[in-house]
């Protein structure tokens, strides 16, 4: 066990964890953020996704040492032009079937949209494949995100 | 006071068959039977205690119906502040029950959408039983079907009452009063008000027995587009399935299984696990080593540390290639015979054009992205259980025995589950039996939460069995199709468990579906199976026994008919001749759909398939490439038609086709469960490969419009694409794929 400093969703926080704890279950049995969800914990399946410095990040595989001192946006406090396009057009295609992965696939497209404004179907399609939909809910997620450029379009 | 509720709950659906308005009768006219005052007075109160409970299911879109003083039967909800509440007898894993069942309510209540709130009925098979099951339980496509016309019923009786109610508050004429978008109104007065307003009033009157129903060309909500009520929170992380479930005290437990089916623990050392941080104990449970921590982390740290040695005497110990060889030697012979016409041996052997083939279809794991899992906290008089549960009932008699309780001790929280595809409905229980022997194991001091890891829900059994098939067809001089017989050999999803008594003759339908109806005029035809008894748990896989069938079935048609010279499309027409209107009716709609005939892009192909599953017909035609980088089939586009019966909500059977297709294809083409020597070879999204958003196709779904009783989409989405793909791939590269899946299986 060791003492670690995080800064989560902008609130300062310290946990007494083993260091090899994933910063997932740091979040979800510390913290009791579970928006963020558990998948396959190998980094296949991107449900566990979050932010970590503004980047992507599995978090299922990320040890709380390699991500203490860092700045972590999780579903719960995503926010900004991109998160607000891409949650407003998840609303409007209906994209949730039984929604498990969206977290991961909402943080993931919000990641997408501020790397690459305006993606084509194929930088979609890369952007996005590291996030499994078992309900396969990929051909709303598609036209969600193009909603999304549209609207950052303005 | 539960009787009383139980009385005024199944009167609504006392009668299968719908009740029609009169032409000459109108809602007036049924009104002035409607009786004094009472009962209502007591309705008011008899909210099921989890209706009143917090529900983390449904957190944002809950209307809870706690704080509701008109519930006039079980199923509706309404508050002073006008929201309705419906709780939903179906768990909501994805295919939207929770925005179908409101619909009914609300189109016959003729509520306004934006006031419908959706929330899990508790388990009470007496109250929420599938009408089509006879038990609490959801699948088989059946959640709008079952309810269609008892969801109605329930929304028509609180509307009558409402009306009644106002009607005597503003002293008038029942009949005078109009309900439109939640606004009740007397026109000649010009008094309106909303539902609440008369909540309270509308509980003191009796329900009535039959309320009336519209016709269907009255529909204002039906039929439309009306979003689904668990997509805010569901876009927002704010949705809550049992992984987020918690409780004060609750230890996460992970349990060690057997490494091959059929085999125990013998004895454990757990000398390593207790040293790890968090781990708290460490027990034998019938059917594993379960390590209790706070925490996932420190159980699976704890699990990962402990040895077990098990007693393998009894497990299935052969590789997959000797189960298929066992499998394809007892297919050279016809087994128990389904259904014969003509003499299709005779007309084989008299004919010169045969083809034969042989299909093997590996086992398949459901993989729902929310690994299994079941919280549940318990003492010696009663039991809660919070899970996604799919067979409510089940689950509760199973707690039950294990607890020593009466089933109605134990109570259920169902929660969203995070996809199911038929996992979350085994007939033994066993998550949600596993997690009360863990709780029992504990002496029940703490709550406990049983999670799989992915590992565990992949090496888990419960699969789709797996099956052969061997086709033989002949053609005659004409190149039409002269005789089929088709035998197959698999395991029996349904022996040995409560489901057997739907076995028909020692033969399960689960085995035969979809091979045993066909459509087509085959004048020589035999069908016949052979039941296999592995120790490999089979399940219920989203279709079920439609997933092979259909497979065989339309690429063998498909194959006698490119070898009689035929268009698949107008073959398939010709077969179905005049009889089978629904079947040309799909096929015929996404022959259009598609512009079947026109040319396709120099290096593409394109193939039909046609299937009918839990009373659904789908027609999906598929546009496939070979992909470059693996040789496998790379699918541009499909269009699907699908005739449903009445489409309650047009974009959500979409969604399902879509998602049907893309369910079906990840796993023709990449997907299998193999034996090493009994073990199981994958174990992750790394081995058990899923389809990703780069290999999924785009969709274009067609609905036909239909006046029958609404069927499902949940599962009928899913047969089709798989032989809809092969035959796109025969005619693009000359070969028939018989063996599954289109990729190498990886391990």
């Amino acid at each position: 066990m060791a003492k670690f400093a995080l800064t989560v969703n902008g609130s300062p926080h310290e946990v007494d964890v083993d260091p090899d704890m994933p910063l997932l279950w740091v979040l979800r049995d510390e913290l009791g953020l579970t928006g963020t969800k558990f998948g396959c914990g190998i980094a296949q399946c991107g449900a566990c996704t979050v932010h970590l410095d503004g980047q992507a990040q599995r978090s299922c595989v990320t040890p709380i040492e390699a991500a203490a001192g860092g700045d972590i946006v999780t579903i719960e406090a995503i926010a900004g032009p991109e998160a607000k396009a891409v949650q407003d057009a998840w609303i409007k295609h209906d994209v949730p079937q039984c929604g498990y992965c969206q977290s991961g696939q909402i943080m993931s497209a919000v990641a997408l949209l501020r790397e690459t404004p305006q993606p084509g179907d194929a930088e979609i399609d890369a952007g996005m494949t590291g996030n499994i939909c078992r309900c396969a809910a990929y051909v709303r997620i598609r036209q969600a995100i193009r909603t999304a450029a549209e609207t950052l379009k303005g | 006071m539960q009787f009383l509720f139980d009385k005024y709950a199944t009167q609504p659906n006392a009668d299968s068959s719908a009740t029609r308005r009169p032409p000459e009768a109108s809602r007036r006219t049924v009104l002035k039977s409607i009786g004094g005052v009472g009962a209502g007075l007591v309705l008011g109160l008899q909210l099921p205690t989890a209706a009143k409970a917090e529900s983390g299911a449904a957190a944002v879109i809950k209307g809870d119906g706690s704080d509701a003083t008109f519930a006039p039967n079980a199923f509706v909800r309404i508050a002073p502040d006008s929201t309705v509440t419906v709780l939903i007898k179906h768990i909501e894993f994805g295919q939207g029950p929770y925005t179908g069942l409101a619909t009914l309510v609300a189109e016959e209540l003729d509520a306004d959408w934006s006031q419908m709130r959706a929330e899990a009925a508790p388990a009470n098979a007496a109250l929420y039983k599938n009408l089509a099951f006879g038990v609490q339980g959801t699948g088989g496509s059946t959640a709008i079907a079952n309810s269609y016309e008892q969801m109605r019923k329930a929304g028509a009786a609180a509307r009558h009452m409402l009306v009644e109610a106002a009607a005597s508050t503003w002293g008038v004429a029942a009949d005078g009063i109009t309900v439109s978008k939640g606004v009740i109104a007397h026109k000649e007065s010009g008094k309106t008000g909303a539902f609440g307003d008369f909540a309270e009033a509308a509980s003191r009157l009796t329900p009535p027995s039959e309320p009336f129903l519209k016709e269907p060309k009255e529909f204002v909500l039906i039929g439309t587009h009306l979003p689904r009520l668990d997509t805010p929170a569901k876009s927002t992380g704010q949705a809550q399935f049992t992984m987020d479930k918690t409780r004060p005290g609750m230890l996460t437990v992970l349990i060690q299984r057997p490494p091959l089916f059929g085999a125990r623990a013998k004895s454990f050392d757990d000398t390593e696990t207790r040293k790890v941080n968090g781990v708290v104990d460490v027990k034998l449970l019938p059917r594993g080593v379960a390590v209790y921590a706070k925490g996932f982390w420190a159980a699976k740290k704890g699990r990962d540390a402990l040895r077990v040695e098990w007693d393998e005497s009894g497990a299935e110990t052969r590789s997959t290639a000797e189960i298929v060889a066992d499998f394809s030697k007892t297919a050279a012979a016809p087994g128990k015979l389904v259904k014969e016409a003509g003499d299709a041996e005779r007309a084989l052997s008299a004919a010169g054009n045969i083809i034969e083939a042989e299909y093997v279809f590996p086992y398949l794991a459901h993989a729902p992205m929310e690994t299994l899992d079941c919280l549940i906290k318990a003492t010696d008089s009663g039991a809660r259980v919070w899970a996604g549960s799919q067979m409510q009932t089940i689950d509760q008699g199973a707690v039950a025995q294990v607890l020593k309780l009466r089933p109605e001790e134990v109570e259920i929280e169902t929660l969203f589950a995070g996809g199911s595809f038929g996992r979350r409905a085994t007939p033994i229980a066993d998550v949600a039996s596993e997690a009360a022997t863990a709780v029992d194991a504990i002496g029940r001091k703490n709550p406990v939460k049983v999670i799989f890891t992915r590992e565990d829900d992949i090496h888990g059994g419960f699969y789709r069995p797996l099956f052969v098939h061997k086709l033989k067809g002949a053609l005659d001089a004409d190149g039409n199709i002269a005789a089929w017989d088709h035998v197959l050999v698999g395991q029996s999803i349904m022996e040995g468990t409560p489901f057997a008594s739907m076995m028909k003759d020692g033969i399960d339908p689960t085995m035969i579906e979809g091979a045993e109806d066909l459509p087509y005029a085959i004048p020589n035809l035999r069908v016949s199976v052979h039941k296999k008894t592995l120790a490999v748990p089979p399940l219920w896989w989203r279709s079920v026994g439609h997933t092979h069938t259909a497979y065989a079935t339309e690429t063998f048609l498909d194959e006698l008919i490119a070898l009689g010279g035929h268009d698949p499309v107008e073959a398939r027409l010709k077969l179905l001749g005049d009889t089978h209107s629904r079947y040309t009716g799909v096929l015929k709609a996404v022959a259009e759909l598609a512009d079947w005939g026109a040319t396709v892009e120099e290096g593409r192909a394109r193939g039909v398939a046609l299937h009918k599953s839990f009373n659904s017909y789908v027609a999906e035609i598929a546009e496939v490439s070979k992909s470059e980088e693996d040789g496998v089939p790379r699918v541009h586009k499909v269009w699907v038609a699908v005739d449903c019966g009445v489409a309650v909500n047009p974009d959500i059977i979409r969604a399902q086709m879509e998602g049907g297709v893309g369910y079906g294809l990840g796993h023709i083409l990449y997907s299998g469960i193999t034996f090493d020597k009994g073990r199981v070879v994958q174990s992750n999204f790394d081995t058990y490969r899923s389809l990703r958003i780069n290999e999924m196709p785009e969709v274009e779904v067609a609905i036909v419009k239909s006046a029958e009783a609404p069927t499902g989409v949940g599962e009928p989405g899913v047969p089709p694409i798989g032989p809809a793909v092969a035959n796109a791939w025969a005619k693009l590269t000359g070969k028939r794929v018989r063996n599954l899946p289109f990729a190498p299986i990886t391990g």
